[in-house]
């Protein structure tokens, strides 16, 4: 049943979200902006984006904002969000939350409280750390709103399935299940008919929990930003192609978020407007993320979210720049398969696509095209035991690359999967290779 | 005359290389690894007695003071050339790291894969199994290869090994057929790994393990192939630092 929150509550929300939480979050950006602007001088890395302090300002509203909203989805990352943000949904990731606990180091303890409660070890770490958060409530982010509608797309695997079905349980709300048959080639029209008519039974779904009517034009104008969202994301990515570097895929998996979580609000795409300004900026100026760039690299798969800093060092050191990633590829290859003409059969067509949900074959052409696009020396290839239908093939696709590729054995939000000395003699062994 | 050292701080011994202006080994030293390896490692180079420049390779290699540091990989691959003369697949069996090295021209990596966080196929499986058994360490190989019996070791796990070897010692099996089946589940491992790096002859054979005569045999049964050992095989990763530390 949806919720209609009492006039009291929603001034309350008003207050919190769009006074008092506003007030304080640009305060902060204040403050972070003006240490920005003066950064230390440092022999490694150039200066730090200007844009991280509105990032920073953004997501935590994001977080803010989910803690009053009145109807909430969770949702996975590959799944369908134009309609929910345009029935009035406040939209969830559980997997960026989980992103979240793995840089601020808090999802061990959250993950070990899972599997005490059965769930394995050999489960995604993503699955367990929210699955932690949900049984002891910790986050680093104040607190999680409640879902009123759970949407599940299996373009990124299969365990989503069966952890979103435990939610489901767990919270006693409705699941939306959008299942996409894998991709071997292209997607055959029953394939999109196929996800169509689960995009609209999903909209039926999310109408009856809002309580509302999704009207074609708001479906349309959300479907545009979200468009232009991910263009420019494309573009800002493609400016790492320039030597030097402007911006790494380190850079590249932090300013990710707003892609990922915020996509179709207005506020996103005047976000990327400033970062690529500033990017291009960087660019004629020939300001390098990294001064010490000899070898530029390209990374495959999630990175490891309690180690970006520590890695982003490790390669600077060896005069290594990670100039692109297949993972925040992801969310700029699609961009000309959106249509906000036809917003559901676009949808339909552009959630079939999702790099998880193609072949294996079709992974290896675009580590070779991104090879060639960012000309880079090497590649590494994050074998993550969390996210298996990401690492499948990266043994055999090793081979078949035009530059030296290295297989690195971790996890993306597992520290236990991660050893410092083996990781570290790894990666330095490559880039002595490389030289 | 040294012209560079080398020293290899590896898991289980620390090795120490000069080489004179050819690049020939002239100076060698080895010694069980400490816990305190910097302490250690100042000790074992002072002992030389020259002021000559130093690169550090293996484990503790950053703790090493005024000395370059290279990952083993590098080195190992770079003493190995010089040794042997030219490339070829590279084997590395050591303390708690295997890894197999395809060197090219001028001692140029390739291409490198290691164990990851599992020393089965390492020679840290033999010390824990040697001990199971209570033979000592050198007396393995002498054991596996005193016979044509091979027991069945289906674990590649060093620690289920040991709890099959239990059973296997409480079965009557004999401590030589025990040995060489211990040996081929060891050689096996390292061949799988070896294979997934598309591996090709010449073969040859470096680290600790390359002492082990029974290691050698059965390597080269499961490649089908020769596998050259290197002079000093212990010492390839310090004679490598020692080759880049004089410039060679």
């Amino acid at each position: 049943m949806p919720r209609h929150p009492s006039p009291l509550a929603r001034l309350r929300a008003h207050v919190m979200v769009d006074g008092l939480g506003a007030a304080v979050l640009r305060f902060d950006r204040f403050k972070l902006s003006r240490r920005l602007a003066h950064p230390r001088p440092d022999d490694l890395f150039g200066p730090p984006l200007r844009s991280s302090a509105r990032l920073k300002e953004l997501i935590s509203r994001h977080y803010l904002r989910g803690r009053y909203a009145p109807l909430c989805a969770w949702v996975t990352s590959g799944a369908p969000v134009e309609f929910l943000v345009a029935l009035g949904f406040h939209v969830h990731y559980p997997e960026n939350h989980g992103a979240v606990c793995g840089i601020r180091r808090t999802a061990l303890p959250v993950m070990e409280r899972a599997e005490d409660e059965g769930f394995s070890r050999d489960l995604c770490s993503y699955a367990r750390t929210d699955f932690g958060t949900v049984l002891t409530g910790q986050t680093p982010v104040g607190r999680l709103p409640r879902p009123d509608l759970l949407v599940c797309c299996t373009n990124i695997c299969q365990t989503v399935l069966y952890w979103y079905q435990w939610l489901a349980w767990h919270f006693q709300v409705p699941l939306v299940v959008i299942d996409t048959p894998f991709l071997y080639d292209q997607a055959r029209t029953h394939d999109i008919a196929y996800v169509r008519r689960q995009i609209e039974g999903g909209i039926n779904t999310a109408e009856r929990v809002s309580g509302r009517t999704l009207r074609p034009l708001d479906l349309e104008r959300i479907t545009v930003s979200s468009k232009e969202a991910v263009r420019l994301w494309s573009e800002i990515l493609a400016t790492a192609k320039h030597r030097p570097a402007p911006f790494t895929a380190f850079d590249a998996f932090i300013h990710l978020a707003p892609v990922v979580e915020m996509r179709g609000e207005d506020d996103t795409v005047r976000y990327y407007e400033d970062l690529l300004s500033e990017l291009r900026q960087r660019t004629e100026q020939g300001v390098a993320a990294v001064k010490t760039e000899r070898h530029r690299l390209l990374w495959d798969n999630l990175p490891i979210w309690a180690r970006v800093r520590w890695l982003s060092d490790l390669l600077a050191r060896g005069g290594a720049s990670l100039v692109a990633s297949t993972y925040t590829n992801a969310w700029g290859e699609v961009h000309d398969l959106i249509d906000p003409k036809d917003p559901v059969a676009s949808a339909a067509r552009v959630y079939l696509h999702a790099l998880l949900n193609r072949s294996t074959g079709h992974k290896l052409r675009l580590l070779q095209t991104m090879t060639r696009e960012y000309a880079a020396d090497g590649v590494i290839l994050h074998s993550d035991r969390s996210c298996k239908p990401y690492s499948l093939g990266q043994v055999d696709q090793r081979a078949r690359l035009p530059v030296p590729a290295m297989l690195l054995e971790a996890d993306h939000n597992d520290p236990r999967a991660f050893s410092e000395e083996q990781v570290t003699s790894r990666v330095q062994a490559f880039l002595e290779m490389l030289a | 005359m040294i012209r560079g050292l080398g020293i290899d701080l590896g898991s289980t011994t620390v090795k120490v290389a000069g080489v004179d202006e050819t690049g020939e080994c002239v100076y060698d030293a080895i010694a069980p690894t400490e816990a305190r390896m910097e302490a250690q490692a100042e000790r074992m180079l002072a002992a030389v007695g020259e002021t000559v420049p130093v690169v550090a390779t293996g484990y503790g290699r950053a703790l090493v003071r005024e000395a370059k540091a290279v990952t083993e990989i590098t080195c190992h691959a770079k003493g190995v050339f010089h040794v042997v003369g030219h490339g070829g697949s590279l084997i590395d069996l050591g303390g708690q790291d295997t890894k197999v090295i395809l060197v090219g021209d001028g001692g140029k990596v390739r291409h490198f894969v290691m164990n990851d966080r599992c020393a089965a196929g390492t020679g840290r499986f033999l010390e824990v199994v040697a001990a199971r058994l209570g033979v000592p360490l050198t007396d393995l190989a002498g054991l596996a290869l005193a016979g044509t019996a091979e027991a069945t070791i289906s674990s590649t796990c060093t620690v289920f090994a040991e709890s099959e070897i239990i059973s296997l010692l409480a079965r009557g099996e004999p401590l030589e057929s025990l040995s060489r089946g211990l040996h081929r589940s060891l050689v096996r491992r390292v061949v799988a790994l070896a294979r997934s790096a598309a591996v090709k002859a010449p073969f040859l054979l470096s680290g600790g393990g390359a002492l082990n005569p029974a290691v050698h045999d059965l390597l080269e049964e499961e490649l089908g192939s020769r596998v050259f050992v290197p002079r000093g095989p212990q010492h390839m990763g310090a004679h490598g630092a020692a080759l880049l530390a004089a410039g060679l």
